[in-house]
């Protein structure tokens, strides 16, 4: 009777352990940004971990075998597109073995398609422009309204990979967008006083975010996408910010200070390291601080 | 018709005074809001331009396209030529939507295509000695121009191509197709590749940290081409909680190596080589990792056949070691990757066993975003006569002015078994063209 009743107890935990192991829908992104909104929409019902960094350059990812084997478990990759991860994803997802999450298959979703993407390139593009991204640029979650645009795709092929848990999904993307609406009123509010403020930036990361938030970019420390400055070059930048009194310059966090801090010596320009993604740096957490952060860092910056 | 021009008319007239006044000084609160709409009305007839031009030049592209065709027939409209580079209109078509046009609709599943230019220069005396092995190479040289052709082929499949061309001839370096989701984790590979014996052997020319291949590929694993062969390849992960660890099985129809130093050949059907590897990878911390391998290879070779002698085999067994050192903050700055291998060959050859063993050690640091600074000590006995011993050492510089080229300096000194050692100055410069491709790891 005992032991009948133990092995009832012992195989319903297994049926319920299975049913509660089939049901955590197994996500891999390639960056932090990407697994922050998939945490957002996907609640206790996923789990999630990213192969990038926030604080590394994400075009210059290793492709350690250590992630093919978190790829070949995965039911979903949720991946940045626009070429971004061009230089190391695609070996990975070969080399995973993973039938699901090849491109083209159920299990991957670019996130960039429903996506508001700028400086897409017209007429003809060469490499004499540097590494240019010939499908846009992919830095587009710097902005919440694309945010949201992505928590809606990212929602979506839950509900494909999850059709018990839609409701679920649903209601948390609804929460996460109601949210994220506010807190980019918030966000406008504080920047509002600083519409058209012109800043440097070192590499091509912020446009979305330049543009929801009012900022004019005038320029690159770097001449072209992906080369490091020249002389020439900065002795350029520097008569073009004195020249539009360009007073303040935006560099990622994971490029040398050392030309932007010679910059901002000469033209009285202050040198914020700001990261363009979530765990950027540790204040970043989730993509609501991302941007709390950030624009704490630029009103603080301004105000003075 | 008038109304519309006195609209235009109009619409230049604010817009000139609309840019006036944003040139003059801060304006009164009131103006605001006829500033806004101004601005609207603007950024509109912006949009409209651009939009107009874009089409403009999209029609002029086509009639370039259509007079560059050599014959005066009336060529077709829309659909160019394939394999003409991808036009302005391929590019805007917008947000990766299926609505491109005619022309590119028929370019989508081009395979990614790319050209690597390899250019070698040597400089300095070295001492002529054919019958042993030892053939200088020439003063320039455009060593290796390597076509890529890369796809997916269907839901199960991909397909790559390595063609490389030297000056004269051609050479499929590898084309295999690759089934990616074959049940078991097993990943296999059908076609002609290069194998999975140790790490050099594996790596094309133009991913070699140096401009050469150490000393031990040239005597032991069939120099530059190495153990390239058509078979059959079959990867499987083996699961532990431990660390990446993958085996390799390749069954090859037997024949590898270069002229310069042959390796397998096969001279009856079943007479294949095999190669096994093992692969150990585990991340020692966020930026340091370590990849251990043990490799072991078999096949027929040659050395018999003028004696009608054809079943001596060479029996090949390596160790390869790599560690990596990359800080995520700063990874396009700084890194350091030490790498060796250990290789030992037992020829059977007609009178006799011959037992030879080579090694490399080398170790490359990037000590800024575009140099890497690298060393290298290499030594092997040579296959055919295990008694003979070469050994080498090399400094590299290199520069990286993009990621798509390279330049690159190495002195290399060899102390060769018989004659003097040779002083050598290689200059390498690579280029690519054509899809980016995967960075190496």
């Amino acid at each position: 009777m005992n032991r009948k009743l133990l092995i009832s107890m012992l195989g319903s935990m297994l049926i319920a352990a299975s049913a509660g192991a089939q049901s955590k829908l197994n996500v891999m992104t390639t960056t932090e940004d990407l697994a922050a909104i998939a945490r957002e929409v996907g609640g206790d019902r996923i789990t999630v971990e990213a192969i990038a960094r926030g604080y590394q350059d994400p075009h210059f990812v290793e492709a350690k075998p250590s992630f093919i084997l978190k790829l070949q478990k995965a039911d979903l990759l949720i991946v940045v597109g626009r070429e971004l991860e061009i230089g190391w994803l695609p070996p990975l997802v070969q080399q995973s073995r993973n039938g699901k999450i090849q491109p083209g298959a159920e299990g991957y979703l670019d996130a960039s398609l429903g996506a508001q993407i700028l400086e897409i390139p017209t007429g003809q593009i060469t490499r004499a422009m540097g590494d240019v991204h010939p499908l846009g640029n992919p830095h587009y979650w710097m902005d919440p309204e694309n945010g949201k645009r992505i928590g809606k795709e990212i929602a979506d092929a839950f509900d494909r990979q999850r059709p018990g848990n839609k409701a679920y999904f649903d209601q948390r993307l609804n929460d996460f967008t109601t949210r994220l609406d506010a807190a980019e009123k918030k966000w406008l509010a504080m920047m509002a006083p600083y519409k058209g403020t012109k800043v440097v930036t070192y590499h091509r990361s912020f446009p979305n975010f330049a543009e929801r938030f009012g900022l004019e970019i005038v320029g690159y420390v770097e001449p072209r996408p992906g080369i490091p400055p020249t002389p020439q070059h900065t002795l350029d930048l520097i008569t073009e910010m004195k020249r539009q009194n360009v007073k303040v310059m935006l560099i990622e966090p994971y490029f040398d200070l050392k030309t932007p801090t010679a910059i901002g010596r000469e033209t009285g320009a202050r040198v914020l390291v700001m990261p363009p993604s979530v765990g950027g740096v540790k204040e970043t957490s989730d993509y609501f601080s991302l941007f709390d952060y950030n624009i704490n860092l630029l009103v603080d910056a301004l105000k003075k | 018709m008038s109304h519309r021009f006195c609209y235009a008319a109009f619409v230049l007239v604010v817009l000139s005074a609309a840019t006036a006044s944003a040139q003059a000084a801060p304006q009164p609160p009131d103006a605001q809001a006829l500033r806004s709409a101004i601005d609207d009305l603007k950024k509109d007839f912006e949009a409209r331009l651009s939009a107009l031009e874009t089409r403009l030049a999209a029609i002029e592209g086509g009639q370039q396209a259509a007079a560059a065709q050599p014959l005066p027939a009336p060529p077709p409209p829309p659909p160019s030529p394939a394999g003409e580079p991808p036009s302005a209109a391929t590019f805007s078509a917008p947000q990766g939507s299926a609505n491109a046009p005619d022309g590119a609709a028929s370019k989508v599943f081009n395979p990614d295509m790319a050209v690597i230019g390899d250019f070698l220069g040597t400089a300095g005396r070295v001492h002529t000695d054919p019958a042993n092995n030892i053939t200088p190479a020439p003063a320039f040289e455009m060593h290796e121009s390597e076509a890529s052709f890369q796809a997916v082929v269907d839901p199960y499949a991909r397909a790559d191509f390595f063609l490389s061309f030297g000056e004269e001839g051609v050479n499929l370096e590898e084309g295999f197709v690759t089934l990616t989701s074959l049940p078991g984790g097993l990943l296999t590979k059908v076609g002609k590749m290069r194998a999975a014996f140790g790490k050099v052997n594996s790596l094309h020319n133009h991913v070699l940290p140096w401009a050469d291949r150490p000393l031990v590929i040239k005597n032991l694993v069939g120099g530059e081409d190495g153990i390239s062969d058509a078979g059959v390849s079959v990867a499987k992960l083996i699961p532990n909680s431990w660390l990446f660890l993958e085996a390799t099985g390749q069954v090859f129809r037997g024949d590898s190596g270069s002229p310069e130093s042959p390796l397998y050949q096969t001279s009856q059907r079943g007479q294949l080589s095999y190669v096994a590897h093992l692969r150990g990878y585990q991340d020692l911390s966020e930026s340091t990792n370590l990849d251990l391998g043990a490799s072991w290879s078999r096949g027929y070779n040659a050395t018999g056949l003028p004696q009608d002698i054809d079943n001596l085999t060479t029996r090949l067994i390596g160790f390869d070691a790599t560690v990596r050192w990359k800080p995520l903050r700063r990874s396009i700055y700084h890194s350091f990757v030490g790498r060796s291998e250990v290789i030992w060959s037992s020829r059977e050859q007609p009178d006799g066993l011959q037992s030879g063993m080579g090694y490399y050690v080398s170790g490359d640091y990037q000590f800024a975003r575009r140099w890497f600074a690298g060393i290298r000590f290499d030594g092997s006995d040579r296959a055919y006569d295990s008694s003979l011993h070469d050994s080498g050492g090399s400094a590299i510089l290199t520069y990286w002015p993009s990621e798509f080229s390279q330049v690159r300096g190495q002195y290399r000194r060899t102390a060769y078994a018989i004659g003097p050692a040779a002083n050598e100055f290689l200059f390498q410069f690579q280029f690519s063209i054509g899809a980016h491709g995967a960075h190496p790891f």
